[in-house]
Order: C-alpha cells, then sequence, then structure tokens
C-alpha cells in the first residue's frame, strides 16, 4: 500500500489543475465500452494476415515454396521478403552504416523470429494454418548472440557489408577527465551487465493497412504511439510523399511504455503487402510475436569508473558503454545509447566525464524504446558506482550523495554535457527520503540482523527524469563534421488545438497517443482551468490523423513529455480561446479586458459578477454574428498551437546538448533482506521520492509513479529476454517470461517534495520513467550490500540471487561459449544443449535386441505419428512424422543416420527433425552388453539441441519431456522382448530418437 | 459430448449477460475469439492466448474462466457474463466505480479480465483481506498500475479497506 506521507504541494489557486480529479476515460475502459485497435474494422472486405517467422537465429533463405499454402482455400496471398524489398527501401537509422533495414528478412534472416513471409487469408485461423504450408529451405549459419563474443575477430558477421559486427563507435569528453583521474586520491571501477527486458503491455499491436493507388496512397490504422520522427522514414521507405501515408491510431490504446514505437515496422510492411496484394489487410500480434519480435531495451556490457577526491567529492567519471542493438540498428536506435549522455552527471556536480559508447549488432530482437529509454541502464552504473565507492571510501551511502549533490541555488545548472537542469533541491529531497524510510532504524536493523547472521541490506538510488526529449540529441552519433553536412536538428514540437462550437462545448485535440496516462482528463482539467468551464464540458480527442491533426515531428507518447511540454500546449492554447472570449465580451461588458476573467461559465468582470455574459453565448457569438467580432480577431473559435521550448537546441561542436525540457528527480531506499536457502528477496521497505514539479493531477501522478515502480521491480527481480549461446529464444510466453504480479510487487511508500519547473508553462515536470529508471539499482545495490558483494547481475531471480549467496558469479545463457557446429550434425554438450543417460536391462540376449533395434519395418509402426518411413540408403531413413502434445500438432520431417556399428555392441544415432513448429538435432549412442541369465544391458547417452517456436515456448518442459520419453521407450521395449506381448510404447533407438525429436518440438502454441 | 466434424461451422447458443445468443464456430474457434469477433462483444481482451494473463477472464455458468483456453462449443448452451454486463445502464456498478475512484485503471485493457474475476472472488470472498486479494490478483498481469490503485479499489468495493491505506491525495 502506499502511504502518501508528504503531502503533495497543490498550487491552492487552480479550481481544477492539481486536483485528484478521477479520470474521464475511465467509464468507457470499464465498461468494455473502450475501442481498441483489435476491436475495429475500418475498411470493408478486410483480409486477415500471420506471419512466417524464422526459426533460426541466423540462416541465409535459400527458398521460401508456397505453392502449397497458397492453395489452401481461404488464402488470398502471400508475400515474401524479397518482393517488400522490391517495392520499398531500407529504413535508415541515424548512424550511418552498411546496414540495410527492411521489416522483413530478405536473404538472410537474423535472429529468431524475424518476419520471413505473410500470409493473407480470409480470417486469421486460415492464414496461421497456411504458415504451417510454406517451405522454407534455410542454410543456418553460426550466430553471434553475446554481445562480447560478437565484437571478438572471426565472430560470425550479420552484416557482411559492414565488415564487423560493430555497428559504430564514438567517444567523448567533458571536463578534463585524464586529469580529474590523475589528480584523484581514490579510484573505482566496475564492470557490470545490464539485461534485455522489455515493458510487455498487456495490448500487442495491431495494424489495418490499406492500399489505394492512382497516386499511391496508404492508410494505416494502428496502435502506434510515435514518436511521428518515424513518419517521414516510413514514407520513404514506401516511395509516397508523407501526405499520401495517413496513420490513425484508435481512442484506446492497452499500454505501450515505449513498445509501441516499434510498430512502425509492421506499418511499414502491412502498408507494403497491402500494395503488393490489392486487399487492405489486418494483422493483430500475438504474445509469442511479441516476446520474440516486437522490441525491448538495449542491454549493456558496462564499465563506470569514477575518481573520488579524500573528502569523498566525485571529481571524474568514465563509462565504457557496450550496447546490443540486437539484429540492425532500427531507428530510433541508438537513441536510447544517447539519450542520457548529456545529463551523464546524474544529480552530481562532477564536471569531468569521459564517455565511450560502442554499439554491437547480435543475433537477437532489435531494440527501442522501452520505459527509461536508456535511464536503467545509465543510473544502473552510476549509482551501483556510489554505493561501491561509499563502501570503499567509508562514508555512509547517503552522505557521499548529499557531499557531491547540485547545489539548490546553482540552478538553472549547466551539465557538462549540455543538459540545463531546471529546479530542485536535492539534498532536502533525499534527507526527505531518509525521513520516510526511518533510515537510523533500519541502519540498526541491519546491524541486529547481520550479528545474527541474516543477510539485510540497504540500497540507495537518486537520478534525474529528462522529460520532453529533444529530437536533436540523437545527433550525439554524428561526428560534428557529419552534422554540419545533415539538416540541423533541434526541439521538441508539441501542439494542441481547442475549438468552441455554437453551443460553446469544448473539444480539444492532442497529438500525444496515450496509452492509459489519462491525458484526455489532465487536458481537460487545464481547459476548464483556462476557460472558467467544467472538465466535464470539454471533449478530448486523442486518436491522430496525420492526414487531420496538427502533428509534428515529436508527437507521440514518450520522454513524458505530456506533463512536460504537451501541457504546456494545451494551457497556451487554451489561454488563446480565453483571450477571444474575453475580447468578445468585452464589446457587451464595456470594461478594460484586464477587468474581465472566465469563472462558472461565464466571463464577468472582476469584482461585479452580476456584469457576466455566458461562455456559450460569446462562442455563439463568434459563430453566428462575424460581423459583430472584435478588430483583427477570426470568425468561430478554433484556435491551435505548436510550441518547442527554446532551450532545445542543437548539438553543438563540442557535443553539448539540453537533452530534455524538464529534469523531474527520484530519490529511492531500499531495506531487504535475502533468504539463504532459497535466494528469496524480502523487501522491507522501499521509499520513491519524487520531484515532479508541480502536479496536475495527484491521482495520475501517483499511478505513474506505481506503474513505472512495477516496471523497475520488475526487471530487477524477474524479466529477461533470455537467449541461449546459440541465439535460441527461451522466454517466449508469459510463463517464461515473467512479469511481476500484484503478489510480487511489494509495498510502495511515495513521497514527493516538488520544486515547480520554470521551464514549462504550467510548473510541472515530466514523469512515469523515473521509478523505472531507479529501482533496478536501488535493489542490485541493496542486494549487494546485504551480500557484500562486488558485481550483482539482474534480473535477482532466486536461481540468481542463491548462487550468489553460494558466492558464484552468475553468467548469462547467451554469455555462454556456444555450442560446436560441425558438418556431419554432431550436438556437442554444451549450455543449450538437453543431455542424459542411462541404463536398462533388457530380459532378451543381445543378438535379439540388436536386431529389433535395427529393424526397420518395425519402426514405422512403432513410431509415435509416423506416417512414412523410408529407407535412404544403408543406415540413412527418413520419417514424416506428425505428433501432437495438448492438442497441438505439428509435422516434423526427420532424417536419421546410424554411425559407427558395431554388431551387436554398440552403435551412435544421429538426427534431424525440422517443422513448422521447430527444429532440432540430436545424437545418442547406445551400448548393449551381456548381463547374464539371456538378458542384455542397454545403456545410452544423448546429447540434443532444439531451437525455433517449441524452444521459446516450451523451455521448462524440455528436460523433463525428454527423460519421460526416454523411459517410456525402454520400458516398451522390455515389455516388447521380455515377452509381455505389447506392440505399443516406442520404439528402437531409432524410434525413440525419432519420438524424442518430434516430441520435443509438440509442444508450440496456438 | 456430441462429435463434431472438423472444418464445419456450427451454430452454437448460449446466454450472455442475460440475453440468449447464437452464432457460428468452426470446433477450434476459441471462446475468446468467438465472444469478441462472432459475438461482437469486443469488452473481453486477449492479451496472450495461453492462460497466463488473465486479460479474457469471463464468468461461465458462475466460474471465472480464461476464455482463451475454452473453444466455443464447450460453452454451448452456457450462461456466461462479461464485463459488458456489470453496469447498470449507464451507471457503473459499486467495484467498478470503486475502480474508478482509486486509479485502479490506467490503459484498462486488463481491467475487464480483472473485474470478472474480482466479481467472483467477492462472491466467495465477502470480506476478503489485503493479501487474499493479491493472491487472486497474481492470476493477473497488469504492467500499468503496479497493482495499488487495483487492490485498493477491490478492498474498497468489498468495505474492507483499512482507513490508513486511504490516502489523502493532493489535500
Ligand atoms: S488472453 Fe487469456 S489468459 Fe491471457
Ligand atoms: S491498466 Fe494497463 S495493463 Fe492494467
Amino acid at each position: 500500500m502506499t502511504s502518501n506521507a508528504s503531502a503533495p504541494a497543490g498550487p491552492g489557486r487552480y479550481k481544477w489543475i492539481g486536483k485528484p480529479v478521477p479520470r474521464k476515460e475511465d467509464a468507457a475502459l470499464l465498461s468494455g465500452r473502450a475501442q481498441f485497435i483489435d476491436d475495429i474494422e475500418p475498411v470493408a472486405n478486410l483480409k486477415h494476415a500471420a506471419i512466417l517467422r524464422s526459426p533460426h537465429a541466423h540462416a541465409r533463405i535459400l527458398k521460401i515454396d508456397a505453392s502449397r499454402a497458397r492453395a489452401l482455400p481461404g488464402v488470398t496471398g502471400i508475400v515474401s521478403g524479397a518482393e517488400v524489398a522490391e517495392i520499398t527501401r531500407p529504413i535508415p537509422s541515424v548512424v550511418k552504416t552498411a546496414i540495410a533495414y527492411y521489416p522483413i528478412a530478405v536473404d538472410k534472416v537474423r535472429f529468431v523470429g524475424e518476419p520471413v513471409a505473410v500470409v493473407v487469408a480470409e480470417d486469421r485461423y486460415i492464414a496461421e494454418d497456411a504458415l504451417d504450408l510454406i517451405e522454407v529451405a534455410y542454410e543456418p549459419l553460426a550466430a553471434a548472440v553475446d554481445p562480447l563474443r560478437a565484437m571478438e575477430e572471426g565472430a560470425p558477421l550479420l552484416h557482411d557489408e559492414l565488415g564487423s559486427n560493430v555497428a559504430h563507435r564514438r567517444s567523448f569528453e567533458y571536463g578534463e577527465p585524464d586529469a580529474a583521474f590523475d589528480g584523484a586520491e581514490h579510484l573505482f571501477a566496475l564492470d557490470y551487465r545490464f539485461p534485455k527486458y522489455a515493458s510487455t503491455p498487456i495490448e500487442t499491436f495491431g495494424v489495418t493497412a490499406h492500399y489505394l493507388p492512382s497516386p499511391d496512397r496508404f492508410t494505416v490504422w494502428s496502435n502506434f504511439q510515435g514518436p511521428f520522427v518515424l513518419h517521414p522514414l516510413m514514407a520513404r521507405a514506401l516511395g509516397v510523399p508523407g501526405n499520401r501515408l495517413r496513420l490513425i491510431t484508435p481512442p484506446a490504446s492497452g499500454g505501450s511504455f515505449g513498445i509501441k514505437q516499434a510498430v512502425f515496422t509492421y506499418i511499414t510492411l502491412l502498408a507494403a503487402v497491402s500494395r503488393i496484394l490489392r486487399q487492405p489487410v489486418k494483422w493483430t500480434e500475438d504474445r509469442l510475436e511479441h516476446l520474440m519480435a516486437s522490441s525491448s531495451a538495449a542491454d549493456r556490457v558496462g564499465r563506470v569508473e569514477a575518481a573520488f577526491k579524500s573528502g569523498g567529492e566525485l571529481v571524474g567519471l568514465r563509462f565504457n558503454n557496450i550496447c546490443n542493438m540486437g539484429a540492425y540498428v532500427r531507428a530510433p536506435e541508438p537513441a536510447s545509447v544517447y539519450r542520457m549522455q548529456a545529463t551523464s552527471n546524474g544529480c552530481y556536480g562532477v564536471r569531468n566525464i569521459a564517455i565511450e559508447n560502442i554499439l554491437v549488432v547480435t543475433n537477437q530482437m532489435p531494440t527501442g524504446l522501452n520505459r527509461g529509454f536508456g535511464g536503467p541502464q545509465f543510473f544502473f552504473a552510476l549509482e551501483r558506482m556510489m554505493d561501491l565507492a561509499a563502501k570503499g571510501l567509508g562514508i555512509d551511502p547517503a552522505d557521499l550523495r548529499r557531499r557531491n549533490f547540485i547545489a539548490k541555488d546553482s540552478f538553472p545548472y549547466l551539465c557538462p554535457g549540455g543538459s540545463l537542469l531546471d529546479s530542485g533541491d536535492y539534498t532536502k529531497a533525499l534527507d526527505e527520503c531518509l525521513r520516510l524510510a526511518g533510515y537510523p532504524e533500519l541502519k540498526a536493523k541491519r546491524e541486529q540482523a547481520r550479528k545474527a547472521g541474516r543477510l539485510f541490506g540497504i540500497g540507495f538510488a537518486v537520478g534525474l527524469e529528462p522529460s520532453g526529449s529533444n529530437m536533436g540529441y540523437v545527433s550525439l552519433a554524428q561526428t560534428a563534421e557529419e552534422r554540419a553536412l545533415a539538416e540541423p536538428k533541434s526541439g521538441a514540437n508539441s501542439s494542441a488545438t481547442i475549438s468552441m462550437d455554437p453551443t460553446g462545448s469544448v473539444t480539444v485535440q492532442l497529438c500525444s497517443t496515450p496509452n492509459g496516462q489519462g491525458h484526455a482528463t489532465v487536458a481537460a482539467q487545464i481547459v476548464a482551468e483556462r476557460l472558467g468551464i467544467e472538465p466535464d464540458q470539454v471533449d478530448v480527442v486523442t486518436e491522430i490523423d496525420t492526414q487531420t491533426s496538427a502533428w509534428s515531428i515529436a508527437s507521440g507518447n514518450y520522454a513524458n513529455r505530456f506533463a512536460a511540454q504537451v501541457s504546456g500546449a494545451v494551457s497556451m492554447c487554451a489561454d488563446k480561446v480565453a483571450d477571444k472570449l474575453k475580447l468578445i465580451a468585452l464589446e457587451i461588458l464595456e470594461c478594460d479586458v484586464r477587468d474581465i476573467l472566465l469563472a462558472d461559465g461565464a466571463a464577468q468582470i472582476a469584482g461585479v459578477p452580476e456584469k457576466s455574459i455566458a461562455v456559450r453565448k460569446l462562442a455563439a457569438a463568434a459563430h453566428w454574428n462575424p460581423v459583430a467580432m472584435p478588430e483583427r480577431s477570426e470568425p468561430g473559435i478554433h484556435e491551435t498551437v505548436v510550441f518547442s521550448p527554446p532551450t532545445l537546441t542543437s548539438v553543438d561542436d563540442r557535443d553539448r546538448v539540453s537533452s530534455a525540457v524538464t529534469y523531474g528527480s527520484v530519490f529511492d531506499l531500499v531495506a531487504l533482506e535475502i533468504e539463504p536457502a532459497t535466494g528469496r528477496v524480502s523487501v522491507d521497505k522501499y521509499v520513491s521520492l519524487h520531484d515532479v514539479g508541480t502536479m496536475l493531477n495527484p491521482l495520475i501522478v501517483n499511478g505513474q509513479i506505481h506503474g513505472g515502480f512495477a516496471h523497475g521491480f520488475g526487471c530487477a527481480m524477474l524479466e529477461e529476454i533470455a537467449y541461449d549461446a546459440n541465439g535460441n529464444l527461451l522466454s517466449g510466453t508469459f510463463a517464461d517470461y515473467l512479469c511481476p504480479t500484484a503478489a510480487d510487487i511489494p509495498a510502495l511508500t511515495i513521497g514527493h517534495l516538488n520544486a515547480p519547473s520554470p521551464m514549462s508553462e504550467l510548473g510541472c515536470k515530466g514523469l512515469g520513467d523515473g521509478s523505472s529508471m531507479l529501482t533496478p539499482a536501488a535493489m542490485a545495490n541493496a542486494v549487494a550490500d546485504a551480500l557484500d558483494m562486488k558485481e550483482v547481475e539482474l534480473p535477482l531471480n532466486l536461481h540468481r540471487v542463491w548462487q550468489m549467496v553460494q558466492g558464484q558469479k552468475p553468467v548469462p545463457a547467451s554469455a555462454l561459449a556456444p555450442t560446436e557446429k560441425k558438418a556431419d550434425a554432431v550436438v556437442a554438450p554444451g549450455p543449450g544443449v538437453l543431455s542424459g543417460e542411462g541404463e536398462t536391462v533388457i530380459a532378451a540376449d543381445r543378438e535379439t535386441v540388436w536386431r529389433t533395434l535395427l529393424d526397420p519395418d518395425e519402426l514405422a509402426a512403432v513410431i509415435p505419428g509416423c506416417e512414412k518411413l523410408t529407407e535412404q540408403g544403408p543406415d540413412r531413413y527418413a520419417a514424416s512424422v506428425t505428433i501432437g502434445i495438448a492438442g497441438i500438432k505439428g509435422g516434423y520431417e526427420v532424417a536419421i543416420e546410424l554411425k559407427d556399428k558395431v554388431a551387436p555392441e554398440s552403435l551412435r544415432i544421429v538426427g534431424r527433425a525440422d517443422g513448422a513448429l521447430g527444429h532440432g538435432s540430436a545424437e545418442g549412442w547406445v551400448t548393449l552388453a551381456p548381463a547374464g541369465d539371456g538378458r542384455t544391458a542397454l545403456s545410452y547417452r544423448y546429447n540434443a539441441r532444439v531451437g525455433g517456436k517449441v524452444a521459446a515456448v516450451g523451455q521448462r518442459m524440455l528436460g523433463a519431456a525428454t527423460r519421460i520419453l526416454i523411459n517410456q521407450f525402454f520400458n516398451g521395449l522390455n515389455r516388447r522382448l521380455g515377452g509381455a506381448g505389447q506392440r505399443s510404447g516406442g520404439g528402437g533407438p531409432i524410434g525413440r530418437l525419432i519420438a524424442v525429436l518430434a516430441a520435443l518440438f509438440g509442444g508450440g502454441s496456438r | 459430448m456430441r462429435r463434431i466434424g472438423g472444418n464445419e461451422r456450427h451454430r452454437i447458443e448460449l446466454t450472455v449477460n442475460g440475453r440468449s445468443h447464437a452464432g457460428e464456430a468452426e470446433p477450434r474457434m476459441l471462446l475468446s475469439d468467438f465472444l469478441r469477433h462472432r459475438l461482437g462483444l469486443y469488452g473481453t481482451h486477449v492479451g496472450c492466448e495461453h492462460g497466463v494473463c488473465g486479460a479474457c477472464t469471463v464468468i461461465v455458468d458462475g466460474r471465472a474462466v480464461r476464455s482463451c483456453t475454452q473453444y466455443a462449443i464447450q460453452a454451448e448452451g452456457a450462461t456466461i457474463e462479461t464485463v459488458e454486463g456489470l453496469a447498470d445502464g449507464e451507471r457503473l456498478n459499486a467495484l467498478q466505480q470503486a475502480f474508478h475512484e482509486h486509479h485502479g485503471l490506467q490503459c484498462g485493457f486488463c481491467s475487464a479480465g480483472i473485474l470478472m474475476s474480482a466479481v467472483h472472488f467477492l462472491k466467495e470472498n465477502p470480506r476478503p483481506s489485503e493479501a487474499a486479494v493479491r493472491d487472486m490478483l497474481s492470476g493477473h498481469i497488469c504492467r500499468c498500475t503496479g497493482y495499488d490503485g487495483i487492490v485498493r479499489a477491490i478492498l474498497d468495493a468489498a468495505g474492507t479497506l483499512k482507513d490508513q491505506t486511504k490516502e489523502t491525495i493532493g489535500e
């Protein structure tokens, strides 16, 4: 539960602004009336798309045969990547490289889940059936999965044209970092990894694309969240001028947290498909598709170094960031890497900072916007370092931070990297956080716990929340020379349109594409305040239609821009309407315009309430009686404001830029205890103190903080998009990708110490991301404190914490050495490989067992689901197998080879299976030895490797399923040879191997 | 149980929110798809289609079930309650109203499922503790709210919201 210990500052002069007004949006959402993207079919004769996706992390596409799929009744078209590439252009990133990014694989697949072909059919079920009928011949290639390994000499190359997997490398110096390090008394360094995770909105992506020819024109409905800077890129990719790519968003969007920025790739893809097939096409992503191929935060392998004076003064910082972009550098990346750069001093006054950014491409899902966007990674480095240094310096971590805070009288404060911090009192805020937490008592508790041998830790994290991003900061990825050649970029245009109709009712139009943040409610509060009416009288339209909305490149919902930016545009626009109403009123009230105020639905003369005229009459006059309008006033009431803060200039020639308009701040303290036997982390106290400037609606502010905290907590404790060393995705369902539930989230105490911002119209600062940025660092610090360990890796799940309690250093699965790929498909044991061994005694002599094992005629009968078994040559077999598990059927083509036969003693079996649900290979060794009494001891061992959909969704079951199947087989063999007379229950090792391979694939979804 | 051919469509009759409905469905059509795309009851949402997120929860014959893990034909003759049936005309019911007042939703995509689970839960547990509410909610994923407002809303609707947790924000 939240306790709102310090009362938020609410400006008393307002009637509506700053009040906890419950939301306008709720009634429709709570009664099932809200319209989300999958609820609408805006075009007649709509067809439905399903996307065939790569089961391989890295492979060349040799051939796509869609003839069987095309013949399926109900299929209306199939489009391959090559066809899409023919009519589109690659989508560029600000980093100029040889990487050509298309929203579908053209000749090579580079991550599991990458689109390969699109099927369009009368309905979704048929389209998905057809996916299974498309035959794609792949040439699998070795994968580069771990970013560090991908950088090594000789690593498999994702993009041959690039000649390396390093897509970009830039170094920066602000101040004199080398001198600062040379002159410092204490140096600290920390190497860390930050995981790949994603905010996974509960509503997945949805796109409906409609193409019309002569001239080419696309209309696309989608739950894209912006930034609309991607609109020109999409139009260019599709080869049309901007006005012929019309993007429309629905009234409601089911969460985004940045992730729905990546909808743009599917807008482009489905628009191209609609054009090729001349059909309107609807596509709704499923959860597996979302978890394997939408977007994620960029994981990072980093090093941070800090230089301190003996008194604890932080004088220098060095950051080395190796950022994993996934398979492409996809726009707007590498923005996540550069978002925090201008603010890389955090809350501290340090002036000397060196930064090196390296972008690596790997065989993983590409990255993009995700809540906190670069902040969680950055603050993990900085704030882990501060706790570490505090320990090293023997200074209390709160005190060390206090000694280095930017002083409250130095605002506006120009950071070394160029950010202009607006306002704050960091010392007071931290003290308030400590007060709410009861810091001295927590320290005493820790002391006691430690004495009793328990693992209790306290962690801090403090940081800034840059909000309302400068569209120019991404140009930091370019050198000054490159920037000089490009058009300068700056600013953060925000817009609002307000209309008052002849009856005096008000409509506000926003371009902020909310996904649950209550923009309509807050905009109505602001407009009601300015116009002296009730919020209920204000309708707010949040759907964007690029053909009619006053949008610009910064439009959209990201970087906390509503409070920081859009609220200002709404307020200014409402002021324009108010001014006009006053001017009209002036003619009637005959007074000085400065004496007129708008209140209670009327224009009144201040202090003389009986001299008033209703707002609705003024509106009617503007529409009905233009001749009586005051001079220089246009008839009607329809105002638009587009605004960009003047502080957001372009990157200067020393790589400095103010990256945001407002900089809220967050001060977190967590105390927790670890249960050594299980690795379970229990939070004892979590306090998060925020400076969000003026609050527009405290109900929504605290809701955002709770939500951001849950995302930060999930990242800290549970969430990870995991790959094995060969690039197989291991987290394809919500049972594998764990989101925190109500039972996981600890009680959060929220506090406020709000310093109004001089940079925004209403004094508010952006918010929503802050806790998601700081919670991972705070949790890691507390766990490090509890275990007295330097290196802590996220997520802090049971297994990992337990390992750390045992003193082991955990390594992510993707960073282990990949298994060797040898020409004859031998599976070497290693990470990602299922292995097992066992022995059984069979009641038959060795010769009989041997013959039975090798009798191909028996196989077809006993292999589960075997439709066809053909002998391909000596000791080579091919089988078509259909296996269904839990009602889900999948077909596999299986190839088997018997090797190293030593009759009747031993043999080796090598097999490979391929099917729509996955692929795999296995190798088994069987040895027979006499066991007396005419019996035979059979021992076996096997290694199997599985990839594709089944690995992504069935990870938890694979090992156990394999063991169960092996057991079943030997029981069956025993029964058969031992005279139990049953033919069911398994085949020979060949059959068993086939069954194992096939059964492993049976766990696919849908 | 009646045997049904694989690709034929079958007429399904059932009662939803007190009204009888009929629609056609192939045997493999999920109940969630049937409610949404055949009956036009779009208030029930789909977030994972594998039974984890809970967004698709509806009440079938008095039990809260995940409509994404059932086939439509299994609901033949059933009585179903969905989010569309909660409000009393234009008036939100007490639970919906509590969600509104406690900011128990942001994007609202998870809300339909959570409301239906809560309806069923409160029927069985009219005076639940916070722990019990959290335990019930652990079958749902909400990515927006951090669950705080949801927990408070359900407790308030049940009359078991403790006074100290009734925060007074912004006063
Ligand atoms: S959609 Fe049914 S549980 Fe997620
Ligand atoms: S309100 Fe958005 S997922 Fe719950």
